[in-house]
C-alpha cells in the first residue's frame, strides 16, 4: 500500500531531511541503480548562510556559511523531485533528487523499505549513541559540607 | 623615481616545487591523509571552519594539510574558496535548545536541569604529556549510560522566568551580512557577532582576558556553555515549505554578568551570547565576553575607554586574514616606494649636514 | 510550482553563464554593439537573451522587478526556481525586466547612492528588435560614436545628467543583447 502521499509535506520533509543528512557512499551503496530522469537543474555546489539567534533566542545572526549541493530532476512519467543535500557531492544530490522524485510514485512503499528506513534507522544509532556516551559524563555531585553549617 | 622589475619567475616555480616537497616532508614517514586530518585533528579543523566562515569539514582538513598546519594560511584558502561558491539561500536561525548536546554545563546552577554533561573534555586532564600517545595502540570504547532524550532547556530561560535577567527579545529581522555590504559603524549587534564569530581566536581571546582584568570589566561567569549538533533547516521556495538540509556542530556559550543596572536599566543579570562552529569553547566563552564588553553603550554603562568597549578597534582588527594581508604585504616588493624615501632620507641629511655646517661656521665667526 | 516552470534553465551552468557574462561584458564596455547570446528558454514573454541575461547577472541577492506583461506567474516561477532571485517593487530593485512603456516612469528606480553608485538599478529591456540605427551614443567604451535603436532619447539624457548616479540599460531582442550605460551620451542622430 502507498502510504506516501506528496500532498502531505510532513512527509516529504521528513525523507528530505533524511536524505540530506545521509552518507553519500552508503546511500549510493542502498540505490546503486538511478531512474530514467531529466535534469530540471543540473547538480550545483553552493553555500547556505547559516543563521542563530542572539541569546538563542533573540535577532538572527550571521554565523558562517555551509556547504550544500542541490539539484532538481523530472522522471519520464512528469514526477518532479529536488535534492538538498550537505556538502559537495554533486551525485549524492542527483541520487536525492531521484528518491524524491520516486517516493511521489508508486514505487514509494517499495523504496521506503529499500532506502529510507535502513538510512533512517543507521542515523537513529548514531545519535543514540552519542547521547549514550555523554549520558556516561554526567555529573552525580555528592554535596559534603555546606561552608555555613560548619 | 619608478623602478619597473620583471622577472623572478623560474624562482618561483622552484619556490613552489619546494614548498610541495618540503609539505611532504620525510617519504620514509607514511602521508597523512585528509580523513586522518578531520578524524584527528578535528579541533584543528573546527577552527579552521570557524574562521574562515564554512563549514565543511574535509575542505578544513584539506586546508589543513595544503598549509601545512599554519591554521592562518588555511584559513585563507577557505575563505577564497568561499567566494567561488553561489549562495544559494540563509538558513532559518538553528534552535540551540534542540541541540543534541555532547557536553553542557553550568558555573551558576549546579542542579539545573538535564544536569551536568562534561563530555569529551580537556577539563579534568593533569595536562601531563601522554608518552603513550607517542605509540599505536587501540583506544577503550568510551562508557556509555543510558540517555535522557528531550530538548535541554537553556539555563537564562530559568532566571527569565523570574525577570531577574534581560530578555533577549525575538524577532524575525534579516541580519546584516558583513560577506555581502562592506561593514559600517556603529555596528548593531548582530553584525558584531558575525564578525567576532569568524574573528581570530586568539584576538578574541585576548580581548575577552582584558575585560576579565579590568579593562571594561563585566563580572562574566558561564551561565551555560553547551556543545552539540543541531539541524539546519531552510524555506525552499519550489517547494514551500522548509527542510532540513543539513547539521552542523557548534558551541554556545551564554554568560550570566552582574550588573547593578543603569540610568536606562534596573538592576538585573545581563547577558554575553557566544556562538561559534565546531567544539570551539574557549571561542565562545571569549566571543560572549567581547559580546557583553561591546554592549556598554545600549545598557546605559560608563564608556572607561577600554579596548574591548572600543567598537571599532574590536571588529576592524578582529579578523585575522585582513590583519595577516596587510601585515604580509608589507615584505613583497615595494622597490618604488622605497626609492622614494631613500632619496627623502639622503635629502634631509644633506639639509642637516649643511645646516650643522652653517651653525659651526656662524659659531667660528 | 508546476512542471513547466522548472525547465529552461542552462543545461551546463558553469560554462553557458561563463559565455553569456563575456557577452554582456563586451555589450557593456561598448555601448551600442549588439552581441549575441544563448542557453535560456525561459517562458513568454521573455525573450532567450533576456532569459540568459538573468540567468547570468541575478542571484538570490538581487531583488528583481517585474513590470507589465513580464510580471505573469510562469515568469515569476522560473525566476524563483532557477535564481532564486526575490522579486520585489521598483524601489527596491537592482534589476527591472519588462517592456519600455511598461518601465516608465524611470525615477520609480534607484539610482545608487553617493557612496555607493553601484547600487543602482539595471533595467533589462524586452525590445522586438535591435539595429545599429538610429540614436547616436558617444562617451566610454565608443571610439567615435555609435548608433542603436532606442525606444526614448530624453529619458536617457535626463537619467545620464545624474551621473554618476544613475541607471544602465540593457536592450535584449530574441538572442541579441546590447547596453548603454549612465555614462554614455544620446543624441538624436542627424539625417544620414
Amino acid at each position: 500500500m502507498n502510504t506516501e502521499s506528496h500532498n502531505d509535506p510532513s512527509a516529504r520533509q521528513r525523507w528530505m531531511s533524511v536524505l540530506a543528512k545521509a552518507d553519500p557512499a552508503r546511500l549510493a551503496a542502498l540505490m546503486p541503480d538511478l531512474p530514467t530522469l531529466e535534469p530540471l537543474r543540473p547538480p550545483e555546489v553552493g553555500a547556505v548562510m547559516v543563521r542563530g539567534r542572539v541569546g538563542a533566542t533573540g535577532a538572527p545572526f550571521n554565523l558562517g556559511e555551509m556547504t550544500v549541493t542541490r539539484c532538481s530532476v523530472r522522471l519520464a512519467d512528469g514526477t518532479v523531485g529536488h535534492g538538498y543535500v550537505q556538502g559537495r557531492d554533486k551525485t549524492h544530490a542527483l541520487r536525492a533528487a531521484a528518491v524524491d522524485a520516486l517516493m511521489q510514485t508508486d514505487q514509494a512503499a517499495q523504496l521506503r523499505v529499500a532506502v529510507l528506513d535502513h538510512l533512517t534507522a543507521e542515523a537513529d544509532a548514531r545519535w543514540a549513541l552519542r547521547a549514550a556516551k555523554a549520558a556516561a559524563t554526567k555529573v552525580d555531585f555528592f554535596t559534603m559540607v555546606r561552608g555555613e553549617d560548619a | 623615481m619608478y623602478v619597473a622589475v620583471k622577472g623572478g619567475e623560474r624562482a618561483i616555480d622552484n619556490a613552489h616545487a619546494w614548498l610541495a616537497e618540503e609539505r611532504r616532508g620525510d617519504p620514509s614517514v607514511a602521508e597523512l591523509g585528509v580523513a586522518q586530518i578531520r578524524a584527528q585533528l578535528a579541533l584543528a579543523v573546527n577552527r579552521v571552519m570557524a574562521e574562515g566562515s564554512l563549514y565543511d569539514p574535509d575542505l578544513a582538513a584539506l586546508a589543513i594539510k595544503q598549509a601545512r598546519g599554519d591554521l592562518i594560511e588555511a584559513v585563507f584558502l577557505i575563505r577564497a574558496y568561499r567566494t567561488t561558491l553561489p549562495r544559494l539561500g540563509a538558513s532559518n536561525p538553528v534552535d540551540t535548545g534542540a541541540m543534541a548536546v555532547d557536553r553542557r554545563v553550568s558555573a551558576t546552577f549546579k542542579d539545573l536541569p538535564g544536569g551536568q554533561i562534561l563530555g569529551p573534555t580537556f577539563d579534568y586532564t593533569h595536562r601531563l604529556l601522554d608518552f603513550k600517545l607517542m605509540a599505536e595502540g587501540e583506544v577503550p570504547a568510551a562508557e556509555t549510560a543510558p540517555a535522557q532524550t528531550g530538548p535541554v532547556p537553556h539555563v537564562t530561560g530559568f532566571l527569565n522566568r523570574d525577570g531577574l535577567i534581560e530578555p533577549a527579545a525575538a524577532s524575525d529581522a534579516t541580519p546584516p551580512d558583513l560577506t555581502r555590504e562592506p561593514m559600517e559603524l556603529p555596528a548593531d549587534r548582530a553584525l558584531r557577532l558575525q564578525a567576532i564569530t569568524r574573528g581570530d581566536e586568539g584576538f578574541v581571546l585576548s580581548m575577552a582576558y582584558s575585560t576579565q582584568r579590568g579593562y571594561g570589566r563585566t563580572h562574566a561567569f558561564v551561565g551555560e556553555l553547551r556543545i552539540g549538533r543541531v539541524a539546519v533547516e531552510m524555506d525552499i521556495p519550489e517547494l514551500g515549505f522548509a527542510i532540513e538540509i543539513g547539521e552542523v556542530e557548534v558551541t554556545e556559550c551564554e554568560t550570566v554578568n552582574q550588573f547593578k543596572g543603569s540610568k536606562t536599566e534596573p538592576p538585573q543579570f545581563t547577558r554575553g551570547y557566544g556562538l561559534v562552529f565546531g567544539q570551539s569553547e574557549r571561542k565562545a566563552i571569549a566571543m560572549s565576553l567581547v559580546d557583553r564588553a561591546l554592549r556598554w553603550k545600549e545598557l546605559g554603562e560608563d564608556d572607561t575607554g577600554a579596548p574591548a568597549q572600543d567598537e571599532e578597534f574590536v571588529l576592524m582588527h578582529c579578523d585575522n586574514i585582513q590583519a595577516t594581508g596587510f601585515l604580509e604585504h608589507i615584505k613583497l616588493p615595494h622597490y618604488v616606494d622605497f626609492q622614494s624615501e631613500l632619496e627623502l632620507v639622503r635629502r634631509l641629511r644633506a639639509e642637516a649636514m649643511a645646516g650643522q655646517e652653517m651653525a659651526g661656521q656662524e659659531a667660528a665667526e | 510550482m508546476t512542471g513547466n516552470a522548472l525547465g529552461g534553465g542552462f543545461s551546463n551552468p558553469p560554462e553557458q553563464s561563463a559565455r553569456a557574462f563575456r557577452a554582456v561584458l563586451e555589450a557593456v564596455s561598448r555601448p551600442g554593439t549588439i552581441w549575441a547570446v544563448e542557453g535560456a528558454a525561459p517562458p513568454a514573454p521573455l525573450s532567450v537573451a533576456a532569459g540568459t541575461v538573468l540567468l547570468t547577472l541575478a542571484d538570490g541577492t538581487t531583488p528583481v522587478h517585474l513590470a507589465g506583461g513580464a510580471d505573469c506567474q510562469p515568469v515569476r516561477d522560473w525566476i524563483t526556481f532557477h535564481i532564486g532571485a526575490p522579486l520585489v517593487d521598483a524601489r527596491q530593485a537592482m534589476f527591472a525586466l519588462g517592456r519600455w512603456p511598461d518601465l516608465l516612469p524611470l525615477e520609480r528606480f534607484h539610482p545608487g547612492d553617493p557612496d555607493y553608485p553601484d547600487r543602482a538599478a539595471t533595467l533589462i529591456i524586452l525590445t522586438e528588435d535591435l539595429a545599429n540605427a538610429g540614436a547616436k551614443l558617444t562617451g566610454p567604451g565608443i571610439a567615435q560614436a555609435a548608433h542603436l535603436s532606442l525606444p526614448d532619447i530624453t529619458a536617457f539624457q535626463r537619467n545620464a545628467a545624474q551621473f554618476p548616479l544613475g541607471l544602465d540599460f540593457i536592450f535584449t531582442a530574441g538572442d541579441r543583447v546590447a547596453a548603454m550605460l549612465r555614462s554614455t551620451k544620446v543624441e538624436d542622430a542627424p539625417c544620414m
